[in-house]
């Protein structure tokens, strides 16, 4: 089974579950004086459910023919791609998500900027440590002083 | 008219109210080529400041300025990064961004400054005209035909984003309006399908998943496969010129989107992303047939027509804040809270009691548009420069902005999660070949469409104005072939397709 067909039941799944919350559990809460009401909760989730089935099942049973065309990236040989590349700079976004708050702006993302050029095969230190910390700097500078959104800067044991 | 054209004149040319225009076009640009701060953030950003000046007139120039600088730097990142940071933009990456990775950014980029400026002109040009008459046409308008003209939207969306496959196009649809349906509701105040997670309670951030459908999935497929264009990128810049016969075949596709847009634009709800998308569709469908296939793959005309779309809509959508009160976007809304900061109450009576506010601000459209034409143009060669940057830095500055977008709209550690998450799914989901875009519009428009439903369905206590007002009805009967259409259409081309071949 190709993949768009994998996807498409792995959406029709979710359509289900979505369904069954909206056609059988959702209105267990509901008030009796919103009962009288032509409208509840899950009216509109109801009818979208109902679509999601039917486009869902349409494409896991091949009704619509479309055309071959050769995609971007052939999913069947991603080993050929840069594939851990990608995957390190996927554990360093979610790494930065958790460092972001504890670890301060500054450093974690210097941090993000320098690894991330590193992962990609950028070696030239001299280059590299000044674009990505007069970058930091700056942005910071921007959110914080312009936009006036607080950003911790610094490691909170630092006092920042 | 005349006379209120000339105060206006005098009000906009100010040295004061030129400086206003001029900072907010530059402001907006700048901070609109920022992939995620769309102009409804850099707005509201700017509020304080605009209130602080207390000239209702001074105030909402600059505030309009911002827009237009905003919408214009979106389609930027739209066209050089794929990067759209803003939800009217989306469909010029359609045609742009082939176009820049073929080489032709710079030129992408002039025929989206001038579709920019006719668009955002004419625009201006029909409003002066229009604004009182058209004050009527959308009164007509109730809760039932905007619930029906958004689902003419969707549908419209879903049969031509997906090229021979409306069904998934559709999936994708319904996918956005089910995720929007997440979080609470203004319309119950009950948290609805959070799964008891406090972080899902007020719902998915647009934002977040605009990053994750767009700019982190391309983010990704640049570095599972590095482009072998790289070197062309940087000779691009100098071919700004756009040739005569390129000019004669977008002019009629700009002077038909300005006019479509705006009207479209007019209409509350509907704004600048139906009116580029509508655009893109409309211009598509009655090209010829060898220009239809180059939609999609680096059409001057696909390029054109969503941008002047775009920015004729913005301008409309002035329409019914100024003549009825009444915000027809997010934009808008916020443009509205900052009137009333004011001491301005928009609606009928404004361009009796107050014709300086509002032929100002028609008379600083025309000023902001040649402001962004002037200051861009020059400019366009050193923006462009942004895809020479070499990929190993240009990369991480990728994802360092869609990351930094998520949190400054959310304020919230637990959005870069969700958007690490949801571009890995996009990521699948492109490697499936499902569109993307659908989905997207589906979220934004879930929330208006669900609303109007409601209201519908409220006033005629049950489902009963979807036969009783023709208008409705007719809306959905378009909605429906719409969708059907095409593949009726591919299903009698394979039918005789086959008839052929059993002849032969």
């Amino acid at each position: 089974m190709a993949l768009d067909r994998w996807i498409a039941l792995i959406l029709l799944s979710i359509c289900l579950a979505y369904g069954y919350t909206a056609w059988f559990t959702m209105d267990a809460g509901l008030a009796p004086f919103m009962k009288r009401n032509p409208i509840w909760p899950s009216t509109f989730p109801k009818v979208l459910s109902i679509l999601g089935l039917i486009s869902s099942c349409a494409i896991l049973l091949g009704l619509e023919k479309a055309e071959e065309k050769p995609a971007e990236i052939n999913y069947r040989r991603l080993g050929d791609y840069h594939l851990g590349q990608a995957l390190l700079l996927l554990w360093l976004m979610v790494a930065y998500a958790l460092c972001l708050r504890p670890v301060g702006f500054i450093v974690s993302t210097s941090a993000f900027l320098i690894l991330g050029s590193l992962i990609l095969g950028e070696r030239k230190w001299p280059i590299l440590l000044p674009v990505a910390v007069t970058a930091t700097l700056v942005v910071w500078f921007l959110v914080q002083q312009v936009l006036g959104i607080y950003m911790r800067p610094l490691p909170g044991f630092w006092g920042g | 008219m005349l006379e209120g054209l000339l105060i206006g004149l005098q009000t906009a040319l100010s040295m004061q109210n030129l400086l206003m225009v001029i900072g907010g076009c530059l402001i907006g640009t700048f901070i609109g080529m920022l992939p995620g701060l769309g102009p409804m953030s850099i707005i509201a950003i700017m509020i304080p400041v605009a209130i602080s000046m207390g000239d209702p007139s001074a105030a909402l120039i600059l505030l309009a300025g911002v827009y237009y600088g905003a919408i214009f730097g979106g389609s930027t990142s739209s066209i050089l990064l794929n990067a759209p940071g803003v939800a009217g933009t989306v469909a010029s990456s359609f045609d742009g961004y082939p176009m820049a990775r073929q080489g032709k950014a710079g030129k992408a980029l002039t025929i989206a400054a001038i579709a920019s400026f006719a668009g955002g002109t004419i625009g201006a040009l029909l409003l002066m005209i229009f604004a009182p008459a058209l004050s009527s046409v959308a009164l007509l308008f109730h809760s039932p035909e905007y619930f029906a003209l958004m689902v003419v939207g969707l549908s419209a969306i879903a049969a031509f984003a997906g090229t021979g496959q409306v069904a998934k196009a559709l999936l994708m649809t319904v996918l956005g309006l089910i995720m929007a349906t997440v979080g609470e509701g203004a319309l119950f105040n009950l948290p609805r399908f959070t799964m008891g997670l406090m972080d899902l309670q007020s719902g998915f951030g647009f934002i977040t998943l605009a990053m994750a459908m767009f700019a982190l999935p391309e983010a990704l497929f640049l570095v599972l496969k590095p482009k072998t264009a790289q070197e062309g990128d940087s000779g691009a810049i100098k071919d700004l010129r756009i040739s005569r016969a390129e000019a004669k075949s977008i002019a009629p596709v700009i002077g038909r989107q300005s006019v479509q847009g705006f009207f479209i634009g007019v209409l509350p709800g509907a704004g600048a992303t139906i009116a580029s998308f509508l655009g893109y569709a409309v211009e598509r469908n009655i090209a010829p047939k060898h220009e239809q296939d180059e939609f999609g793959k680096g059409s001057i005309k696909g390029l054109a027509a969503p941008e002047s779309a775009n920015n004729a809509a913005c301008t409309g959508s002035f329409v019914p804040l100024l003549t009825l009160g009444i915000p027809g976007s997010g934009t808008t809304a916020i443009l509205l809270g900052a009137l009333v900061a004011l001491n301005v109450t928009p609606g009928p009576r404004l361009m009796i009691d107050q014709p300086e506010v509002f032929w100002a601000v028609i008379m600083s459209m025309f000023i902001g548009n040649l402001v962004l034409l002037i200051l861009n143009l020059p400019l366009i060669p050193y923006i462009a420069k942004v895809l020479s940057v070499p990929r190993s830095y240009l990369i991480p500055f990728i994802l360092f902005f869609t990351l930094m977008g998520a949190y400054i709209g959310q304020n919230n550690a637990t959005e870069l999660l969700l958007l690490v998450g949801f571009g890995v799914c996009a990521t699948a989901l492109r490697f499936a070949d499902y569109p993307l875009a659908p989905l997207l519009i589906g979220f934004i428009l879930g929330g208006m469409l669900e609303d109007n439903f409601s209201r519908s369905m409220q006033l005629y206590d049950g489902a009963a104005f979807i036969w009783e007002r023709p208008l409705t009805l007719g809306l959905l009967v378009i909605a429906a072939l719409l969708v059907l259409l095409p593949s009726y259409r591919a299903r009698r081309a394979r039918l005789r397709a086959q008839g052929v071949a059993e002849g032969d």
